[in-house]
């Protein structure tokens, strides 16, 4: 068996909130190993660490304890390793839609005509083909997600780390990202890891669901998708795709935060 | 636990007997959405135009007849007079040239300073913590109280006046474009720094772009501040400059030609207003924000 693409080795976070408070423990520690050119989705509740670990991925954020390990290397606080595209698409609005996507190109030292030249064709195939010259601000929720992660696509990386990429989009708009992001990750041959909080989603797109809990962060259980693919709407019905909906629905219930007592504090 | 709570229940749906009895329904007044009828727009410009030739025509008639006293106040024609007579044998253009000069350099020189001043807090919040109480203080002195001795360190020429305008703008600048730099999106320095960027390229290709519509935005602001400097310069001590011809004038007497310097000066200003407006309109469809 080859080497895992990523591995996360024992990870955790803790964050010192002040003298009063002291410490709090963002996550407890993570262990996740992803094969190359895999799909895999995190899910959990909000404040399970699911940012957290990302930010730990990308080198943004240094662990507390443990390691990330990158094609085998030790790749612990440093950037640049991976592709990480945010919620938010933070396109520059001074920028055309084709010098947005190059942007990760340009830092890595990509020639900007050379860069451009790669960008176009890819921008006309992915739905952006006559957009590649308007400023962000005249395009549509979808149309700037779509930019944003081909900018991060297009970067010389293999791992791409996606933060709820769809979460500000409307029902329709998000099917139909969802289709294309499928189609672009069979075309790339990414490693991906995608963060939502929609449990729908995570199943449909992904060859493995790690459910996570709160207080403090952590993974609470891993589950295999092993619906075949190419994957089509209907397959949200089939028996295997509901069963594991309902262990995700029932994992996540069982550590959502509203089911505490309610009147604890009075 | 039902016939606990039945009696809250009832309790809250009964309204108590004295409000519906006694309150009758006030007549609601009937009310129609304000509308403003405007004008059109050779309306408007007649309107204008005539307040100002009647202002004018007052004044004149008013200084004629003795309602207004003419030595105080002078008269239009009177001005009219000195205005041609200013042009023709004074020296309207090395005024105004040189009023102009210390302006536009020290508005430059003002604003360019100030604008790199204020980027430059980006690279340290170290640095930023120890300067910015120095900038503040220098902020709420009144600049204008230093300019007897900028006059007395600079000389009497262009390069006191240049320092007085600078002393008014870049303040300005500075505090601006530093909250320009702090209001840039965390997220997105997270995005150039997960790229794998260096300082340097965040601050080329993030840092200044975002802080160019806030640098824009005070160019108005500080070509009125640099002109009121250099004025202030020159009232204090100078050769020459319209901000001289009005001092000479006021202390000779000569109210004519205070309202003509100040005339001039007007005009001046608004040009300089509107080039700077045109100019920023240009510099804000270059930045698209």
């Amino acid at each position: 068996m080859p080497a895992p693409k990523l591995c996360v080795d024992n990870v955790s976070m803790t964050f010192q909130t002040g003298a009063i408070a002291g410490a709090f423990q963002a996550l407890a520690p993570v262990t996740l190993a992803i094969p190359q050119g895999r799909f895999v989705s995190l899910i959990g509740p909000s404040g399970c660490g699911k940012s957290t670990i990302f930010n730990i991925i990308a080198g943004l954020l240094e662990p507390t304890a443990g390691r990330v390990i990158i094609d085998g290397v030790d790749a612990t606080g440093t950037i640049g390793r991976v592709g990480y595209m945010l919620q938010k698409d933070l396109l520059l609005p001074w920028r055309t839609v084709l010098d947005n996507v190059i942007l990760g190109m340009e830092i890595q030292g990509v020639p900007i005509a050379e860069a451009r030249e790669r960008a176009l064709p890819l921008l006309a195939r992915y739905g952006l083909g006559g957009f590649e010259h308007l400023y962000p601000g005249a395009l549509s929720g979808g149309m700037r997600q779509r930019a944003a992660l081909l900018r991060t696509l297009l970067i010389d990386t293999d791992l791409i780390l996606l933060d709820e990429p769809f979460g500000a989009l409307d029902a329709q708009t998000k099917l139909q990202m969802q289709e294309w992001l499928m189609q672009l990750w069979s075309d790339f041959h990414k490693t991906v890891l995608f963060v939502t909080h929609d449990v729908e989603e995570a199943i449909y797109l992904s060859d493995e669901v790690h459910v996570m809990g709160t207080r403090p962060g952590r993974i609470i259980e891993t589950i295999p998708v092993a619906l075949a693919r190419p994957r089509i709407r209907t397959s949200a019905l089939a028996p295997e795709f509901l069963a594991i909906k309902e262990r995700c629905l029932e994992l996540l219930q069982v550590n959502a935060p509203a089911a505490e007592p309610i009147n604890q504090a009075a | 636990m039902t016939v606990q709570d039945s009696p809250t229940v009832t309790a809250g749906l009964e309204l108590p007997p004295s409000r519906t009895a006694t309150t009758k329904p006030k007549p609601r007044p009937v009310r129609r959405l304000p509308v403003q009828k405007d004008w059109p727009t050779w309306a408007l410009l007649v309107t204008q135009v005539g307040i100002l030739v009647g202002g004018i025509a007052f004044w004149e008639i008013g200084a004629t007849r003795g309602w207004i006293d003419a030595f105080f106040w002078s008269q239009p024609s009177a001005i009219a007079k000195t205005l041609v007579i200013f042009f023709t044998e004074g020296d309207a253009w090395t005024d105004i040239g040189f009023t102009f000069r210390s302006t536009l350099l020290g508005f430059l020189i003002g604003t360019t300073v100030g604008s790199l001043l204020g980027l430059s807090f980006w690279w340290s919040r170290n640095y930023a913590a120890i300067v910015q109480p120095y900038i503040i203080c220098f902020e709420s002195i009144p600049k204008l109280a230093l300019a007897p001795l900028i006059v007395l360190v600079f000389g009497i020429g262009l390069p006191s006046k240049v320092a007085i305008a600078c002393a008014l703008t870049v303040v300005v600048s500075t505090l601006t474009t530093y909250a320009g730099v702090k209001a840039i999106d965390a997220d997105g320095e997270k995005l150039f720094y997960s790229l794998g960027a260096t300082r340097m390229q965040v601050f080329r290709k993030l840092v200044v772009p975002s802080c160019l519509p806030w640098i824009i935005s005070v160019l108005r602001v500080n070509i009125g501040l640099a002109l009121t400097g250099a004025i202030v310069g020159e009232f204090i001590a100078s050769q020459h400059g319209l901000g001289r011809a009005i001092l000479y004038a006021g202390q000779t007497y000569d109210i004519a030609l205070v309202w003509v310097a100040v005339l001039v000066l007007s005009t001046l200003a608004v040009i300089m207003y509107v080039t700077v407006s045109w100019l920023e309109g240009v510099l804000r469809k270059g930045v698209r924000q």
